[in-house]
């Protein structure tokens, strides 16, 4: 047994804390206030491998495997949470497209991905009215000769204005799981458009829209796998997406115990510093034993992941206990912080906010809960 | 990064399975209702090797890593967390530290009969005024020639009415604090040892804790275990290893309540389906399971380090802090899925919840294991 990183994955991990510490950091206040869109820092990651770091390198990727992946996201998120997830939604479109594209798919779309030129990646499968329930939804895409029409519309977009790769989820057949197709559609098609950017509570700088397809024609060449296989390739995504998530909570605790250490330390209160009192210290100590329990359920995932072996039942209990465990950790944060934890000298209120969407998003808590109940009663 | 048990490691823990199942389940609840010392299942686990796991072959262990340990432990204590906490005090808390401060002659006479379940050892550290502040000794060795003079009392021995030898610590130089404390083994038969009637405990009442007298108890000098005044390293060293067993105890605990929860609830029905299709169990369940698998993962990883020979206190304290309030959490989760019938004694999960609140306390406190890991925190 050996929990320790290999050299690749120390390799990736240090790239990605290098970049993050230096670039990112400085960058996330501004970023969080303004509402911008982290273009510059995603074509830093690019440059890095970073988009694509479980893409083999002759595609442009890090060539590296899930452990690495989840090792690099968690220093982003530790960041900067809101480049992290535009960098997590790249590497995972990026990855769909090698695992179910044509090589012809893989060389038009995985290269300008991973290196950055496409911006970033999106992932278009929930609904104004379906979010967990994705078997439900609604878009269509019909055949018309060697060309699929789509028609319907797309919410909570992750980078969808921004994207210049998107894969899509659309009807092709009935109702049900069967009946839905994944397409892999550009930015600028015609009849695509983003709608106006959610102000959202927290990840303010990672752009959230609405698509909507009138009439948008794609080729029968960007349809991803077979007719049908979309739902599976979508449920596939997302158990990798889960771990992503559980990746991007880690950073924000690691953030959390950063600031919150730095603060105890200074800080004074009845003539010493607060890290004096058991009752801040009992903060830390939850907060590093919580985790110490993420990092593991998440490079456990990933590990399983990158072996091929099943693993859908591990990375829901990471992404559940991850995003839980992000939300103790960054409520106490505030909470050793006092008043200046509720104002933005300091990040940690930047940290809550962030922190607040991973127990929403791909997959609430209570989907990660029926996921492990439906695997354990099996 | 490898997270899967070696094939030694899955056989033992098949083979303790199988054991814990066979042996000491059917028994379990019987050996709590009349506090009775489980004297045949600890003989068993002498023959399979599971009271010196970690222990070399040459002083009579099974010579297996701390993982296999932690493996092992679990799956005794799903069987029986009082069985469980007779192998952990005999393993981590009296054969590993004799194993590592001890000489060869000590390891002849002290450790190999101990290692083999030949006999049975114990720890004592505690007193009835120093518990988690173990600097606070009042217990003394007085130096008298080749010998020392040995007064004092411990209590919350466990092993203590039972044990043939008990790794004690004594001040032999109040004067120095913890740097004072000595340790020593002492046989139970000596003269001026005497013990007390066992405690009568809230949980795991099948395995037995006393406290021990010692009035002018002489010891001779070859009985002390390293250097005098090297008692508080070899203790704490020890605590580090035994907090690894407990949280694997823990661990034990906690499935056996969400095993046994899980079978309750698809097969008891309420509104015309079994209660495991309702969310409310369901995801209690989960809860369950995500926070068993994450104490796992945190056992294995402290018990890994130790097998590396990497200093591993804060790793210990993190996973006997999570192990055992998560153990309570899930014990207490288990019962209430039960219903009515999780506090009647027909069943087996009030035990476990009796059973699972000990692992809080003893072998540090949660409050202490914070400390520990607060203290590391704030370090660096």
């Amino acid at each position: 047994m050996d929990f320790s990183l290999d050299e690749t994955q120390t390799a990736v991990r240090d790239a990605a804390r290098r970049l993050a510490r230096e670039k990112l950091v400085p960058r996330a206040k501004e970023l969080d206030r303004t509402g911008g869109f982290p273009e510059e820092s995603l074509r830093e990651l690019g440059a890095l491998g970073l988009l694509g770091v479980a893409v083999p390198e002759p595609l442009g990727g890090a060539g590296a495997g899930a452990v690495a992946y989840a090792a690099a996201l968690m220093e982003v998120a530790e960041a900067c949470a809101s480049t992290s997830v535009a960098m997590a939604v790249t590497n995972m479109v990026a990855e769909q497209i090698v695992r179910f594209g044509t090589d012809a798919q893989k060389e038009r779309f995985v290269r300008p991905l991973v290196s950055g030129a496409a911006v970033a990646g999106a992932f278009a499968l929930s609904e104004p009215h379906c979010g967990s329930d994705a078997a439900a939804l609604r878009t269509t895409a019909v055949r018309r000769g060697d060309r699929f029409v789509l028609n319907g519309s797309k919410q909570w977009i992750t980078s969808g204005d921004r994207a210049g790769v998107i894969i899509v989820w659309a009807r092709t057949g009935g109702e049900g799981p069967r009946g839905i197709s994944a397409f892999v559609v550009e930015r600028g098609t015609p009849g695509l458009t983003a709608g106006r950017p959610e102000h959202k509570m927290g990840l303010r700088g990672s752009s959230t829209v609405p698509l909507v397809f009138e009439d948008c024609a794609v080729s029968a060449g960007q349809l991803l796998g077979e007719e049908g296989q979309g739902f599976k390739i979508a449920m596939s995504a997302l158990d990798g997406g889960r771990i992503g998530i559980g990746a991007q909570a880690v950073g924000l605790i690691r953030a959390c115990l950063g600031a919150s250490r730095r603060y105890a330390r200074e800080r004074k209160a009845f003539g010493e510093p607060i890290a004096e009192r058991q009752a801040i210290r009992w903060k830390l100590a939850d907060m590093a034993v919580d985790l110490a329990a993420a990092e593991l359920l998440t490079f456990r995932a990933a590990r399983l992941k990158e072996e091929g072996r099943p693993f859908t039942r591990e990375a829901s209990m990471a992404k559940l206990f991850c995003s839980e465990a992000s939300n103790r950790a960054t409520s106490q944060a505030v909470q050793i912080h006092g008043g200046y934890g509720y104002v933005d000298e300091f990040p940690v209120e930047r940290y809550f906010r962030d922190a607040r969407v991973q127990t929403l998003y791909e997959g609430t808590s209570e989907i990660q809960r029926k996921v492990i109940a439906r695997e354990i009663l099996k | 990064m490898e997270l899967e048990l070696s094939e030694t490691q899955s056989q033992l823990r098949d083979t303790c399975r199988a054991f814990a199942e066979r042996e000491l389940r059917p028994n379990a609840r019987g050996w709590d209702a009349r506090h009775e010392f489980p004297r045949e299942a600890v003989k068993k686990l002498a023959e399979l090797g599971l009271l010196g796991v970690a222990i070399p072959e040459k002083w009579g262990g099974a010579d297996m890593d701390h993982v296999a340990y932690a493996v092992a432990m679990e799956e005794v204590s799903r069987g029986c967390a009082s069985t469980g906490v007779i192998m952990s005090v005999n393993n981590s808390l009296y054969c590993d530290p004799i194993q590592k401060y001890g000489t060869d002659g000590q390891k002849e006479r002290w450790l190999r009969p101990f290692a083999t379940g030949e006999k049975l050892g114990c720890f004592a550290l505690t007193e009835p005024e120093a518990g988690s502040d173990a600097a606070a000794q009042k217990t003394v060795a007085v130096k008298k020639g080749a010998r020392y003079s040995i007064t004092g009392s411990k209590n919350f021995i466990t092993n203590g009415p039972n044990a043939d030898a008990v790794l004690l610590f004594a001040m032999t130089d109040k004067a120095k604090g913890h740097r004072g404390i000595s340790a020593f083994v002492v046989p139970t038969d000596l003269p001026g040892l005497t013990r007390g009637k066992p405690d009568d405990k809230l949980g795991i009442t099948a395995s037995q804790s006393c406290s021990l007298f010692f009035d002018a108890c002489e010891v001779p000098e070859e009985n002390r275990i390293g250097q005098e005044g090297d008692g508080f390293k070899v203790a704490m060293s020890t605590l580090d290893g035994g907090r690894i067993g407990i949280a694997s105890q823990a661990l034990g605990i906690a499935r056996a309540a969400y095993e046994e929860a899980v079978a309750y609830a698809k097969d008891r029905k309420s509104f015309g389906v079994p209660i495991a299709e309702h969310q409310a169990i369901q995801f209690m369940l989960a809860d369950m399971a995500t926070e068993i698998d994450a104490a796992r993962l945190l056992v294995w990883r402290a018990a890994s380090l130790q097998d590396a020979g990497v200093r591993h206190s804060t790793e210990s304290a993190m996973a006997k802090l999570f192990a055992s309030e998560m153990a309570s959490r899930v014990a207490n989760k288990a019962l209430q899925i039960h219903g009515g019938y999780g506090y009647l004694k027909d069943f087996d999960a009030e035990r476990h919840l009796r059973d699972a609140r000990i692992t809080e306390i003893y072998e540090g406190t949660s409050e202490i294991q914070r400390l520990v890991v607060s203290a590391s925190v704030l370090k660096d």
